[in-house]
């Protein structure tokens, strides 16, 4: 009679300790899978940094095709996420708050982008605004050529950074409760007033995050650029074509841009968690 | 003077029904939750539309069907406050106040005076700097009240005006209320569950059932219908 609880007891501490032991091994298997794919995608990284001397990537800093590339790819990715908001804002907030024929298709196509080759948005940028694209021949005869030139970064830009933007916008604009703004209509403001004054603001947060991740994408931007847009330095050779461009002569600029590119994505990374965190 | 008919299909039943108020009047409409009472406010201040009808505040047509006139909510000048108060949370009290008065395009300094005298009369003037995300029930509800009557408007429609205020301040928000709807005189609609809202706040009383009118009257007179289910757990 006095055995049998003390066996159960003994039974019960067993399972516990198989729990314990079978609990342990997956940790440790969860922990082993961590490291490793943590390391997978920071050695990489880390690599850039070890293999030029601080003195190299200063030097390389000064060099013109840096320079270039450098104050290429600011100007034109702040350009083009300058339009993107300027054209999106509006895009999504529409297709946010009003039901109309043909919204899912124009959702459909906004985030084609993502989903595409960046060469096949090369080729097709080109086959619309070439010379002899299917807009440009028109243009052309204006006078006006697109291809090959700074205009061309910029578009082909817009082109693949504007879902991130629209996307994150949309979803934003349906997450303000919409109680606010039948409140600010009441309170006589204009359907315009509303957007600027009550429905934006509420939004903000997700609308810069938007444009940074825009910005990042745009600054990042290859495939669609070298084929749309050429590689020539000072007009279209943006910071990524100039890595691809100096890693076959001069490896400490490619080395040095690919160093600042990374710094920018950390900065962008920490500005959008700081300002996906705030809220009212 | 308000006079309401209207027609709008909801979800589960035909909303149908009349009403009106009289200048100076104090309308309570009571009602099972879904029978429609907060879709009357949303129809008479335009944040909805009906199907038909004719909706006329003073001599002003504020909808007609029949000759096509939907005056949009920004335009007709009704305070409607809403049960959540929906109180710009990334404004501060001044600026909630001052909204609708920017949007009227008024002189900064008349903004100003006019926000400091509601925020004074309201007992609220040392919570101006204050961002609404940090105010109690009822200093919410004393700021949606002053963001509605700085603009003078000509209908009050107050949709639970004091179900979120804690029970212990509700008597007293009560007697503040009922004083500032006697003072200011305007007209108002007040849709309320509480039974001492309906009979100290109410001059008259509506009770509406699935969309339509079942009883209007004074208060003690509709109160008096107990054979009516809802009447009879209403007072309880």
């Amino acid at each position: 009679m006095d055995s049998t609880p003390s066996r159960q007891g003994r039974e019960v501490f067993r399972h516990a300790g198989r729990v314990r032991f079978s609990r342990g091994v997956l940790t440790l298997f969860v922990a082993a899978f961590l490291v490793l794919f943590t390391l997978f995608v920071t050695l990489p990284v880390v690599s850039l940094f070890l293999r030029i001397s601080p003195e190299a990537f200063f030097r390389s800093l000064a060099e013109p095709v840096v320079i270039d590339a450098l104050s290429l790819s600011l100007t034109t990715a702040t350009a083009s996420t300058a339009i993107v908001v300027l054209f999106g804002t509006p895009l999504a907030l529409v297709n946010a708050r009003h039901e109309y024929p043909g919204r899912a298709l124009v959702d459909t196509l906004t985030d084609l982008p993502i989903v595409l080759p960046p060469a096949v948005a090369g080729i097709a940028l080109l086959m619309a605004f070439g010379r002899r694209g299917v807009v440009g021949q028109y243009l052309n005869e204006f006078g006006i050529s697109i291809a090959f030139t700074t205009v061309a970064v910029i578009l082909a830009q817009v082109f693949v950074a504007s879902p991130f933007y629209i996307r994150q916008a949309r979803a934003s604009f349906e997450a303000v409760d919409r109680i606010y703004e039948d409140a600010a209509r009441t309170l006589g403001a204009s359907p315009p007033t509303v957007a600027i004054r009550v429905t934006i603001p509420l939004a903000w947060g997700g609308l810069v995050s938007g444009a940074i991740l825009s910005f990042a994408r745009a600054l990042g931007e290859f495939g669609a650029t070298i084929m749309f847009a050429g590689n020539f330095q000072g007009r279209t050779r943006t910071m990524p074509l100039a890595i691809y461009t100096t890693m076959q002569g001069d490896l400490d600029a490619a080395i040095s841009l690919a160093i600042i590119l990374v710094m920018i994505s950390f900065v962008v990374i920490a500005a959008v968690k700081v300002i996906t965190r705030r809220k009212f | 003077m308000l006079a309401f008919r209207a027609v709008r299909q909801l979800r589960d039943f035909v909303l149908d029904l009349a009403l009106s108020v009289r200048p100076g009047e104090t309308l309570v409409l009571i009602g099972e939750n879904g029978a429609g009472k907060s879709t009357v406010l949303n129809l008479i201040s335009g944040i909805l539309t009906p199907d038909e009808g004719e909706i006329t505040l003073g001599d002003k047509i504020l909808f007609s069907s029949e000759e096509r006139i939907n005056v949009p909510p920004e335009s007709r000048n009704i305070g409607h406050l809403f049960q959540s108060y929906a109180l710009f949370p990334h404004m501060t009290v001044a600026e909630n106040v001052a909204f609708g008065l920017r949007c009227r395009r008024l002189p900064e300094p008349e903004i100003k005076r006019a926000v400091a005298e509601q925020l004074a009369v309201m007992k609220i003037s040392e919570l101006a700097d204050i961002n609404v995300g940090r105010l109690s029930g009822g200093q919410r509800q004393r700021v949606a009240l002053a963001r509605a009557l700085v603009l003078e408007p000509d209908l009050l429609l107050l949709d639970e005006p004091l179900a979120a205020v804690d029970m212990r301040a509700q008597s007293a928000m009560r007697r503040e209320l009922r004083e500032r709807i006697r003072e200011t005189g305007i007209p108002c609609i007040i849709v309320t569950h509480n039974l001492r809202d309906a009979v100290e706040l109410g001059d008259r009383l509506c009770l509406i059932e699935d969309g339509r009118l079942f009883a209007d009257g004074r208060p003690e007179e509709v109160l008096g219908m107990r054979e009516n289910g809802f009447i009879a757990s209403f007072v309880g």
